[in-house]
């Protein structure tokens, strides 16, 4: 059966083929227009631009960029192509000639004569060089008119347009059933329950219909469904990868991902509060929450790594991250050797690179900078803040909330390494200490250690007091003013402390002049040797000595108290912009290797992207011009994102590629259309491009498929039919928690760890243990699973789920006996079914085929039909027999499954159950 | 859309991995590598979402390999005690390293200048081939003329996560598919009962790169290694809950396929299918998995012969499950065993400790890996590789400029010994020479690149024609380089 099937599929497609070829020689008739981008550019692609683009410019050609193309100086001096003259276009000779030495391409196959033609008319019609569709700008199409009643909004006339085109027919509705499960996984990836679609089931009207679409839109746990999606585009995880793979503090940026999509924020500022949180004009709390959009990088804290190379790799990543997200343009290509298919040199990544490279993290073990939130200290910092005032005889005033500055005011004349505005190497404890040494230990010498305290008050300065530890003499501390290059105005030579254990020492030195007004200060900590022993000093704190200034033991003690209670809040690695002292300048990296630096380069946007000559200065600019109208692509690419979470399959198929190697989209004018209203009538509202798409006839199509959809359109490329799609790994799991009762709602807060088999996490470096930290953990929805990139949770990754390790756009949905294996097996799904059949039972009241088609009822939302009943009551039949053999001839197995666990566990792994259909 | 737009979308479909897994069901690796069309020969052809993999082999070339085993030394085992003997080494034993030899390095730990290491071990001639091996191998000495050892391998990265990605993916980033991935993508499994792609882990640990170095990619994720374990259930979720017996698992799934088998004569959707024949795999895994991991029936003479105890996680069991997992035709069979970073920071990975231990674990059961496939005519065309992902330093190291508490050397990627055995390579053979301090390679120097291709080679495929399209270009294991190493295919 299944070899039948597979047969005639294929038949169709190659005998298709072999029709298509035919029909594209006799297609190339002089009338129709040829298009560059459409026609043209897809076989030189295929053809020509492995020798002749990008990286290879062979004989002196290369096709990537117009004006290369066209005033090619080639070896040959003869020109490839002569506007309007296709015989004296060297291009057409060389693909038709017999000389081997001649004939291009020059390996493997002859051009097909059919794509020669085609070039030649093109050729002949003037070649025209047009943009690739993607980087035109959008404009807003006509809504074809419709010669039939069919159809509720705009998508539809686009639709059935091609439709008819293609001879088919769209489908009928989908039953209510179906449509409530389709459009309850589609928006907040649950079952619907009777609450909410009780009146839609009972009267399936389009108000009913419209009412539970806006419920369901309203409901919080649409913002996790679409979490979901952009989780796996920011490479959310909890863990940092790489060898030792660590836990961090990132959940919050979940938590925000969540309430902005449930707020329906705008996507221009969910974009900006993201790529540029930190940039904004005082920032928010939650803009700078936002930012861990790009802290979630890896960071390797392996032994002996260097720490600038993974900064690299970082800074890579994101530019990376960032084209594929809100571009569909794989830059990755372009990191080691111009683009060799579209239009992108070298240099334009590491313009780009620029805008990413001056963020403080740098690879740290620390993961440094954080944002530390200290909600549930509030209260005590707010007693203690009131003790430190009053010791230092000023007013206490009236304060809601106690952030960092205001704490740093309360430390103050005291300096501790976390309150510092900048650094670089520098290794900064938690508590505050830090020192010139690194992991890293066997290149200290190159290395300069900075920490930079900005508007530091230098009226009646006297005198700094460290409190340091040295092993020995070799270390210098010098302070410059406002910036690295600025004058000196302290130098202090280190000396070892006595004792072998760390003995720390106080020691004060006074400014060599004195200094007026409000300055930055840059300290310098200067190993003069190298040696990793003698030249290192740790400082546990910095006190700036003003003259009649006394730091009492009283005061001390509140001070230490205040920075106990600040660290203990929960630090989350963010984005923060260098200060100007330290900003790094940016080269192209020869081949991608970030120790061969090129040509140093500054921040600017890709020429082909860039229709207006936008001047991008920082993210906050290329953020910006991202969202703006000038952006010819993220609209594009975020209305096929959400069109390819609600048919399986984006407009533009390649969802990470929109360039020439990429698909082009089956409704071009349709994604233009919607793409135009999305940034302009809807606002970038993502709730109303949701809502226009699932209100549309065509997502309420009825998916059953007949053998002639399966001849004409076995993709469902045109959309004759409704999507029928297996759920996600956390709709999978999601779904028999809720059917089973077992569900816990709780939105949002830290990840959990709910059952997962012994032995899984086999882990190096960490004493880190998989468990659950509370009874109700074990049933969060499964977005909420701790993620740990190098060991994921194996249950969901058998349902596809990426490491999170790098941005991915799609999943590859795949169809495996592992699958299988989990929803019999897996204990969470056991246990699932035991409590939906217990349930079922009880519904049953003693009538078992009742009690089979409630529970039938409650996965499906329909009654099964005779068939199914028999089959299912048959089951619980078998079930019970050998169970009462199993416990006479075992006693001391400890646990005996109910047969309506059996045949529960066998609903909630019914095709039907695990697809939305 | 013209007739023109419609050849080309078709054409794009066909290369995509969704459409193709999904209709054009041979091999992925044919439309790879432009044999379109291939997919004319339907009787050859096995769904391959309904298999794990597909059955075909689509060589390039005449396969002398029909499986590996490689044995990865997690951590990487010092060549200098083991294969690379340096008379000269020893004679400068405690001596200050040149500066000739620093400059221009980086090193993970090593800082300052550093003493030479003489060798921790003593060593000897094996064989009729005269291969050097140590003191450290007894039993591997008595299979000297089967193996040939690469003295000169060298590799682009020294930090262990990164260089284990090297190796088992080609580039020392994440996100590509691992070796055995590509070969069972290429190359489909004999065996329609078990996994094309098993991974073995003893020690304790999973290798530093995690679970990327049996990871599939971009590639579909039927091509991921799936870890067999010796300790809980073989494959995770294998077996039935409590209280349902085999009988009972089989009527449920009869039960099952039977309604989806109507949902399928309702609704046409091609997938329902696939997951029929999905469940009754998994079914037949069931019993399958736990079969080819049960050591307990293989003999006595066996179990002395390996030093197998059933029931442990350990590299002597694992090298017997390969074997019977050679037997029954499961195409790539990774081991991993952990703790061979031997710095000399803790006695329990030092050389003069920790490192003797780990020689004697996995000395005999290799050993007896190569002389039982030998003995069962399946050694010739498996092929066998042992290796770490980078070598050590004949500098001892000297962390953060002081002296470890024991001995140790450090990561080092110019120079490291692997060897391979079995199916294509030739036996009793060393290629491959290092300087006089084991410290560069000097002649026939083989990259991780070169050893990837020549292992694709031995299986019959071309590694520049195996490749995957992917975010617009097309992909393969060797990146850009890699050469096969033609001197030593037999």
């Amino acid at each position: 059966m299944i070899k039948e099937n597979n047969l005639m599929a294929r038949t169709g497609l190659l005998g298709m083929l072999c029709l298509l070829t035919l029909l594209t020689c006799l297609s190339c008739n002089q009338s129709e227009e040829i298009s560059y981008s459409r026609h043209i550019k897809p076989i030189l692609n295929e053809y020509c631009l492995s020798c002749h683009g990008g990286i290879r410019a062979q004989g002196g050609l290369s096709f990537l960029f117009e004006k290369e193309a066209m005033e090619a100086q080639t070896e040959s001096g003869l020109r490839p192509i002569v506007p309007g003259r296709a015989d004296k276009s060297e291009i057409i000779k060389r693909m038709r000639s017999n000389d081997p030495e001649l004939r291009m391409p020059k390996e493997g196959p002859a051009l097909r004569e059919g794509d020669i033609q085609l070039i030649e008319t093109w050729i002949n019609q003037g070649a025209q060089w047009d943009d690739h569709w993607a980087y035109a700008q959008i404009s807003n199409p006509n809504v074809p008119d419709l010669d039939t009643a069919w159809g509720s909004n705009a998508i539809d006339h686009f639709i059935y347009q091609k439709l008819k085109e293609k001879g088919l027919q769209p489908s009928g509705r989908a039953t209510p059933d179906e449509l409530a499960r389709r459009l309850s996984f589609d928006l907040i990836g649950l079952p619907p329950t009777l609450e909410n679609a009780g009146e839609f089931l009972k009267n399936p009207t389009n108000v009913h219909f419209d009412d539970l679409i806006d419920r369901l839109l309203d409901s919080p746990h649409y913002g996790e469904r679409f979490a979901s999606m952009w989780l796996d585009l920011a490479r959310y995880a909890d863990s940092n990868g790489y060898e030792k793979d660590m836990g961090r503090s990132v959940w919050r940026f979940r938590d925000w991902v969540i309430n902005a999509l449930n707020d329906d924020m705008p996507f221009d500022q969910f974009t900006i509060e993201q790529l540029a949180g930190d940039l904004l004009d005082v920032p928010s709390t939650d803009q700078s929450i936002a930012t861990i959009f790009h802290r979630n990088t890896m960071t390797n804290t392996e032994g002996g790594t260097e720490d600038e190379e993974f900064r690299s790799m970082s800074i890579i990543d994101r530019v990376n991250t960032t084209f594929e997200v809100w571009q569909a343009t794989t830059m990755s290509c372009v990191q080691c050797h111009s683009h060799p298919y579209d239009p992108f040199k070298q240099e334009e990544f590491y313009e780009l690179y620029a805008l990413f490279n001056n963020t403080q993290d740098a690879d740290l073990d620390s993961e440094y900078p954080f944002l530390m939130e200290t909600d549930s200290v509030q209260k005590d910092l707010r007693q203690v803040r009131a003790k430190i005032l009053a010791l230092k005889g000023e007013a206490v005033g009236d304060l809601n909330y106690i952030d960092k500055s205001e704490i740093k005011n309360l430390a103050h004349p005291r300096l501790f390494g976390h309150f510092a505005d900048d650094f670089q190497h520098v290794l900064i404890a938690n508590d505050g200490e830090f020192s010139n040494s690194s992991y890293n230990s066997n290149n200290q010498k190159d290395k300069k250690y900075y920490l930079i305290f900005q508007d530091v008050d230098l009226n009646d300065l006297e005198e700094i007091r460290y409190h340091y530890f040295c092993r020995g003499d070799d270390a210098v501390i010098e302070i410059s003013l406002d910036s690295i290059e600025g004058p000196i105005i302290s130098r202090t030579s280190m000396t070892s402390s006595p004792g072998k254990d760390k003995d720390w020492q106080w020691k004060s030195f006074p400014l060599e002049v004195s200094q007026n007004g409000i300055h930055d200060l840059v300290f310098h900590f200067i190993n003069t040797t190298g040696d990793f022993r003698n030249g290192v000093v740790s400082v546990k704190e910095m006190v700036l000595g003003y003259q009649g200034e006394e730091t009492t033991q009283a005061l001390r003690s509140w001070q230490d108290t205040l920075l106990a209670l600040y660290q203990g809040g929960i630090k989350s690695p963010v984005m923060k912009e260098r200060t100007a002292a330290l900003r790094r300048p940016t080269h192209v990296f020869e081949r991608g290797n970030y120790l061969v630096k090129g040509a140093k380069v500054q921040p600017n946007i890709p020429e082909i992207l860039n229709h207006e000559d936008v001047i991008v200065v920082d993210r906050l600019d290329m953020a910006k011009w991202l969202v703006s109208d000038k952006n010819p692509l993220t609209a594009r690419v975020m209305v096929n994102r959400i069109w390819e979470q609600l048919f399986g399959r984006g407009i533009v198929e390649t969802m990470e590629d929109f360039g020439t190697q990429g698909f082009p989209p089956s409704h071009e004018e349709l994604l233009n259309y919607l793409a135009y209203q999305f940034s302009h009538d809807w606002n970038w509202s993502i709730k109303a491009l949701i809502r226009e798409v699932v209100s549309s006839d065509i997502y309420q199509q009825s998916s059953r498929t007949s053998a002639n959809q399966l001849e004409i359109d076995p993709f469902n490329i045109y959309y004759g039919r409704g999507t029928r799609a297996r759920l996600t790994a956390e709709q999978i799991r999601d779904q028999a928690l809720a059917v089973s009762g077992l569900l816990n709602t709780k939105i949002g807060g830290e990840s959990v760890m709910p059952y997962q088999p012994e032995g899984v996490w086999q882990i190096t470096y960490s004493s880190a243990k998989w468990e659950a930290k509370h009874e109700s953990d074990k049933y969060r929805r499964g977005l909420y699973t701790y993620w740990k990139r190098t060991t994921p949770y194996p249950s969901m990754t058998a349902f596809d789920t990426p490491s999170r390790e790098f941005c991915v756009s799609r999943r590859i949905t795949t169809n495996t006996p592992l699958q299988a294996l989990v929803t019999l097996n897996d204990p969470v799904y056991v246990e699932a079914a035991e409590s939906l059949g217990a349930w079922m039972t009880k519904q049953g009241q003693g009538d078992l085929k009742k009690a089979i088609e409630r529970g039938y009822e409650k996965a499906l939302l329909k009654k099964p039909n005779e068939e199914v009943l028999e089959i299912l009551h048959g089951l619980h039949e078998e079930s019970v027999q050998p169970m009462a053999m199993h416990v006479s001839m075992d006693r001391n197995k400890k646990k005996i499954l109910a047969p309506m666990t059996v045949v529960a566990n066998a609903i909630m792994n019914l095709d039907a159950f695990l697809n939305k259909s | 859309m013209t007739v023109f737009d419609e050849l080309r979308f078709r054409n794009l479909q066909a290369n995509t991995r969704r459409h193709f897994l999904k209709n054009c069901t041979m091999g992925m690796g044919a439309l790879a590598m432009g044999m379109l069309t291939g997919c004319a020969k339907a009787d050859l052809v096995t769904n391959e979402s309904v298999r794990f993999t597909s059955g075909r082999t689509l060589s390039h070339y005449a396969a002398r390999a029909k499986r590996v085993i490689y044995m990865h030394m997690a951590g990487s085992p010092s060549q200098l005690e083991l294969f690379d003997y340096k008379p000269t080494l020893n004679r400068l034993h405690d001596e200050l390293c040149p500066q000739s030899l620093l400059e221009g390095k980086k090193f993970a730990f090593i800082s300052g200048v550093p003493k030479m290491l003489g060798h921790q071990a003593t060593f000897a001639q094996y064989g009729q081939s005269g291969t050097w091996i140590s003191n450290h191998l007894p039993y591997f000495q008595e299979v000297a003329d089967e193996v040939c050892v690469l003295k000169a391998m060298h590799t682009d990265e020294f930090n262990h996560a990164p260089a284990q990605l090297l190796l088992y993916s080609g580039s020392p980033r994440l996100g590509r598919p691992s070796i055995g991935s590509w070969v069972t993508y290429g190359l489909g499994s004999e065996n329609e009962d078990l996994p094309g792609f098993v991974i073995l882990v003893s020690g304790g640990k999973t290798p530093s790169a995690g679970k990327s170095v049996w990871g599939n990619g971009f590639l579909p994720s039927v091509y991921q290694g799936v870890q067999c374990r010796s300790q809980g259930d073989p494959v995770l979720y294998l077996s039935n809950p409590d209280g349902m017996d085999r009988n009972l698992r089989k009527k449920s799934i009869d039960a099952i396929n039977d309604i989806n088998r109507q949902e399928y004569e309702m609704v046409g959707d091609p997938e329902i299918i696939t997951r029929i024949s999905q469940y009754e795999m998994a079914f037949k895994m069931q019993m399958s998995v736990p079969e080819a991991m049960d050591i307990h029936k293989e003999p006595a003479y066996i179990h002395d012969m390996y030093g197998t105890r059933p029931g442990e996680a350990s590299f002597a069991n694992n090298c017997l499950l390969a074997r019977r997992m050679a037997e029954k035709g499961v195409r790539f069979i990774q081991l991993f065993h952990w703790g061979w970073d031997s710095h000399g920071a803790g006695k329990a990975e030092a050389l003069n400790h920790g490192f003797m231990d780990r020689c004697r674990e996995v000395d005999q059961p290799m050993t007896a890996l190569i002389k039982d496939l030998k003995q069962r005519g399946l050694l010739a065309d498996t092929l066998l590789i042992w290796g770490g992902e980078f070598g050590r330093t004949p500098m001892m190291e000297n962390r953060g400029g002081a002296t470890n508490p024991f001995v140790g050397r450090d990561h080092h990627t110019d120079a490291f010994t692997m060897w391979m055995a079995g199916g294509g390579v030739k036996g009793g053979m060393s290629y491959g020479e290092t300087d006089e301090i084991g410290y560069y390679g000097i002649q026939d120097q083989v990259h991780v690149h070169d050893l990837q291709a020549t292992l694709l080679h031995c299986l019959g495929l071309n590694h520049e024609k195996l490749t995957y399209r992917f975010q617009g270009r097309d992909f393969r294991l060797t990146d850009v380089s890699g050469h096969v190493l033609k001197e030593i295919l037999s």
